[in-house]
Order: C-alpha cells, then sequence, then structure tokens
C-alpha cells in the first residue's frame, strides 16, 4: 500500500473511532432529553437534563473535530444528523428507553462506569484533540458517575418496591454491556496508532467497580451467558429507527436550511 | 392578641412597606398578605414548571446541536426558576406538596399561555421572542417588591428570562433570513402567538379583581392595561425588523397618544382558555400530574434509603 492511501485509510478509521465515543453521548443526550419536564422531582429532572447538557457539549467538541480532519465539506450538523441508521456507532445500551426511572438511572451508570474509564484511558492518547476533550469530559462524567450511582444505592436499598424495579432494569440491560468492551476493525487500527483506547482492557476494572456498587445498593449481580451486541457495527435495536425520526425530522423535512 | 396590638402591627408592616422595605419572612404580616402571595407566587412557579412543556416538546426535533443545547439549558433554567419559586413560597408556611395538590387538583391556576401547542419549530422562537418578553415586561417590577425572597428571586429569574428572549428573538431573525419556507413559518407562529400572548397581562382593568390591593403591596406597580401597551409598543417595531406582520388589522400608530392602538382582544377565548378548556389545558395538567404520580415511588425510595442511613449513623455513633 504506498503512504497516501495508508494515511488516508488511518483518517478514515479515526473519523469512525470519534463516532463509536461520541454517538454514545449523542444517544444518550438524545434519550435523556426525552424526560425533561417529566422527573420523578424537580431536582432529578434538573440533573438529568445537566446530564443530557454535558452529553450534546462533548458531541459537538467531537464532531466539530470530525468534521475538521474529515475530507468531505461536511459540519457539525451533517454528522449529528444526517446519516443513515447504519453509519451510527453508537451501542444498544444508550439507545434503550426510558421504561422508567428505573430504566433510565441503570442505563446511565451502567454507561458512566464505562465512560470515565474510556475518559481515563484516552488522556493517553497520541491525539492532542482526543486528549483535550477527554480532560474536559472527566469532570463532568465523574458527576454522571456519582449521580446514577447514588440512585442506584436509593433505589436498591430504598423500598421493596424500589428494589424490585431496580433489580429488573439492571437484569434487562445487563445484556448489553459486554458490547462496551468490543472492538471494530477501526478501533484496532486507532488502538496500533496510539491514539484509540484498548476497550478490552477495562472490561475488569469496569465489572468490579459496577459490582461493588450493586452490592451496596443490596442488588443482585446478574449472571449471564449471552448478551447483545451490534451497535458498534451500526446494527441497531428496533428503537434507534424512532430516535432518528425525531432526531432528524427538522433536518430531513427541509433540506439544506439554516437555523 | 388584642385589637389594639394587631392595630399596632398592622401600622408597622404599613410603614416599612412604606418605606420600601422589605418584608421578610419571620416578621409579622397580615393574613391577607401571606395568602395573597402564596397564591401569586405558587401561580409563577406552577407556570415555570408547566411552561417546561410546550418547549420540552421540541428538545428531540431541535434541528442544529447548537439550538438542541440552548433549548435543554433554557428548559433546565425553567426548572430552576420553578425550585427557587417554590421554595420562597415555602417560606410562607406551606410546603411544597400542598403547593402541587393544588396544583394537580385544579384550585391553583399557572400563566395560561402554556395551553397552547408547539407545533413547528418557530413557536420555539416565538415563544421566546414575545411570551418570554411579556413575562419580563410583567416580572421586572417584581423585582422591587415588598416581600424579600419574592424580590430576590425575582431579580435572578428575569436575569435569565431576558437571556432567553434575546435567543428565542434570534431563532426568529434567522428563520425571517431564510427561505420563504423559513418565514413563511416566522410568519404562522407569529399570527398564532400574538394574541395569546397580549393575554398574558390578564385582563382589562375594570375587569381585574386584585389590582388595587397588589398596587398597594408593590405586587404591582403598573395596571394590565398599562403593561399590555408597554409590550404592543415595545414588539411592534420588533417585528418590523424581522419583516412579519403583526396580525392585526387595527394596529397602527397614534402619533397623539405616542402609542400603538391595536385591535379588540377576544375575551371568550381568554376566559374559556382560563377556565381549563383551552386547547392542551387537559395535557398539560395531566402530563404534571403522571409525572408527579409515576415518581411517588422514588421519592418513597429515596426518603427510606436516607432514613436507613441516618439510622446506621446513630448505631454507629452509639
Amino acid at each position: 500500500m504506498n503512504s497516501e492511501k495508508k494515511d488516508s485509510r488511518l483518517h478514515e478509521n479515526k473519523i469512525k473511532y470519534i463516532y463509536g465515543i461520541a454517538d454514545n453521548s449523542l444517544i444518550l443526550g438524545q434519550r435523556l432529553g426525552e424526560l425533561t419536564g417529566h422527573g420523578p422531582t424537580l431536582e432529578t429532572d434538573i440533573a438529568l437534563t445537566n446530564i443530557s447538557l454535558d452529553l450534546f457539549g462533548q458531541v459537538r467538541s467531537y464532531f466539530q473535530y470530525a468534521a475538521q480532519i474529515s475530507e468531505k465539506e461536511v459540519t457539525e450538523d451533517d454528522l449529528a444528523f444526517l446519516r443513515t441508521e447504519r453509519e451510527y456507532l453508537n451501542v444498544l445500551l444508550v439507545e434503550q428507553p426510558n421504561t422508567d426511572f428505573a430504566y433510565t438511572i441503570g442505563r446511565q451508570f451502567l454507561f458512566d462506569h464505562f465512560h470515565i474509564l474510556l475518559m481515563m484511558h484516552l488522556q493517553n492518547s497520541k491525539d492532542d484533540t482526543l486528549v483535550a476533550i477527554a480532560k474536559k469530559s472527566i469532570k463532568e462524567v465523574n458527576y454522571h458517575k456519582r449521580f446514577s450511582s447514588d440512585w442506584i444505592k436509593r433505589l436498591g436499598d430504598g423500598t421493596e418496591e424500589s428494589k424490585e424495579k431496580m433489580q429488573t432494569a439492571i437484569n434487562d440491560l445487563w445484556r448489553f454491556t459486554d458490547e462496551l468492551f468490543h472492538t471494530t476493525e477501526a478501533d484496532e487500527e486507532m488502538i496500533k496508532a496510539g491514539v484509540g483506547v484498548d476497550v478490552k482492557t477495562l472490561k475488569e476494572t469496569y465489572y468490579k467497580n459496577v459490582s461493588e456498587v450493586l452490592e451496596e445498593a443490596t442488588l443482585e449481580i446478574p449472571d449471564l451467558k449471552y448478551f447483545q451486541k451490534g451497535g458498534k457495527d451500526g446494527i441497531h435495536t428496533e428503537h434507534m429507527g424512532f430516535i432518528l425520526s425525531d432526531m432528524q425530522y427538522m433536518q430531513r423535512t427541509y433540506p439544506g436550511m439554516k437555523w | 392578641m388584642s385589637e389594639k396590638e394587631i392595630k399596632n402591627l398592622e401600622e408597622i408592616f404599613e410603614a416599612k412597606i412604606a418605606r420600601d422595605e422589605k418584608i421578610e419572612p419571620k416578621d409579622w404580616m397580615p393574613e391577607k398578605y401571606r395568602k395573597t402571595h402564596i397564591r401569586q407566587m405558587s401561580q409563577h412557579a406552577h407556570s415555570e414548571i408547566v411552561g417546561m412543556l410546550p418547549e420540552g416538546n421540541w428538545i428531540t426535533r431541535a434541528p442544529s446541536l447548537r439550538r438542541k443545547v440552548a433549548l435543554l439549558a433554557k428548559v433546565q433554567d425553567e426548572a430552576g426558576h420553578g425550585l427557587y419559586l417554590y421554595s420562597a413560597t415555602e417560606t410562607l408556611g406551606i410546603s411544597r406538596d400542598e403547593l402541587y395538590d393544588q396544583l394537580h387538583s385544579g384550585k391553583a391556576k399557572y400563566s395560561s399561555i402554556f395551553n397552547y401547542p408547539t407545533i413547528t419549530w418557530a413557536d420555539i422562537g416565538a415563544i421566546g421572542w414575545l411570551v418570554d418578553g411579556a413575562a419580563i415586561i410583567n416580572q421586572v417590577p417584581l423585582c422591587s417588591t415588598s416581600f424579600g425572597p419574592y424580590a430576590r428571586a425575582m431579580v435572578r429569574v428575569c436575569k435569565e428570562e431576558s437571556f432567553h428572549q434575546r435567543q428565542g428573538y434570534e431563532i426568529m431573525l434567522t428563520l425571517c433570513k431564510g427561505t420563504p419556507e423559513q418565514k413563511e413559518m416566522a410568519q404562522d407562529a407569529l399570527n398564532r402567538w400574538w394574541w395569546p400572548s397580549l393575554m398574558m397581562f390578564g385582563p382589562t382593568d375594570d375587569q381585574s379583581t386584585h389590582t388595587e390591593q397588589s398596587m398597594k403591596w408593590k405586587l404591582k406597580r403598573k395596571t394590565n392595561d398599562e403593561l399590555r401597551q408597554q409590550f404592543i409598543d415595545q414588539t411592534v417595531p420588533q417585528a418590523d425588523i424581522l419583516g412579519i406582520k403583526v396580525p392585526d388589522e387595527d394596529l397602527k400608530w397614534n402619533e397623539e397618544t405616542g402609542h400603538y392602538d391595536f385591535g379588540e382582544i377576544n375575551w371568550d377565548e381568554f376566559w374559556q382558555v382560563v377556565k381549563g378548556h383551552g386547547p392542551c389545558n387537559k395535557e398539560r395538567l395531566q402530563t404534571r400530574v403522571d409525572a408527579w404520580e409515576g415518581g411517588e415511588w422514588v421519592r418513597d425510595a429515596a426518603m427510606a434509603y436516607a432514613e436507613k442511613q441516618a439510622d446506621k449513623k446513630v448505631k454507629k455513633a452509639g
């Protein structure tokens, strides 16, 4: 392979790598955005909106960077709103619905504990922009993790009803956790180039950290043999199309307009 | 307390207000003052919370990342306003749960404007421009109202509202500078939101029941009609800049009075919405009730957990 072609592939892989991280924040932020005004208390409403805001802030940094290094003339909004479903590379976990507050918290908790490890390691990337985004995100994600872990404990060790609901949510969502530690071809290329984080190495710490909180919350740690995957390859759950129908509604209905 | 003592307290209270000093929660106050403030402040808090819904309706569909972030932040600000207005109301000896009960049972009112639907993206611009614009005109005088906690809350609310209003106007400006389709969207939103915005100032002065007393307590500094006129005078030139038309055939500048003359407001519609029969009254209230009832198990869990933690601490200390 000549060096120009190799460069171009590396470039493409970097953009895919960025999607793999940014799409998680995008879709989770979108899910949390559905809840604004509907929280069980005003305080949790404000907190969840805050987390959504943090995530969209991160998305903007990632996509502005991806647009900047892209060989095509694109903007952050083109990347956020104008891809097809198969081109979104978020994990299945973040697209799961807000079935009830326990699911919302469970999804957040299982993602936050992964997210914080990812950001901590991304600080060692050879890519300065990704390092800068990771450093800024760590403070935010630490807060998210504290918020969701505290609620896991409150609901797990609260009333009988809340314990049952929280356990059900964790049991249901657990099957989406293994995918967090899968790597795609693009990921492997980026790991080799010293840009990406090898998420496979985070798995043990993740399950240890998550289990500690669940134990403190007097919840059982699910013991599963079979897990779900696909998001990282753009094969999503049936929820994803509806998320995108909302999210892309304006961009698709009024193509090419400025807002 | 003897009648003479009460009269004495009343005199001290009235003198304080006349000197522009604040009444604080621990100060003596007439029962009517307390009740009137609970009514108005909670109505204001409820309006913030219900007001989150029509705008929240567009969070998932906002047309760009920048607009989505701004809208989320705006709706979050409204939750914040609700939070400190409820807290300020609680200083008058009523709990937040009681205030919610009054909202959910339909006993307490909230601003009727939020009973209109947001059906296009331009409505988000129009709400910021017109509804927040009208709210600011209503609320700025409250920054110097006589009840301390309310006045202080309003200083903060007004600062954020004026930011929201600029944001809304900027959405409208972008639409009006955009394609013909976008400009039409902006005009349509103005057509639908103009009259309900004028109704936000309440009935005409001769129909308003609370004005005189409220003036005395500095809960009001200008009458409904004066504030409405101020809003119209301020807003019409802004519509001119946007290049869209205020939907009022009778609207015209009056050289003599130095104000705009305007057409008759449809008071039947006003009373219909106030009485609970607007386009979204049922939905808005039901959404609040659902959020509250659906969240009961969460609040119970938080309470049970806090009690368990407190017990553990006591045991440890023992």
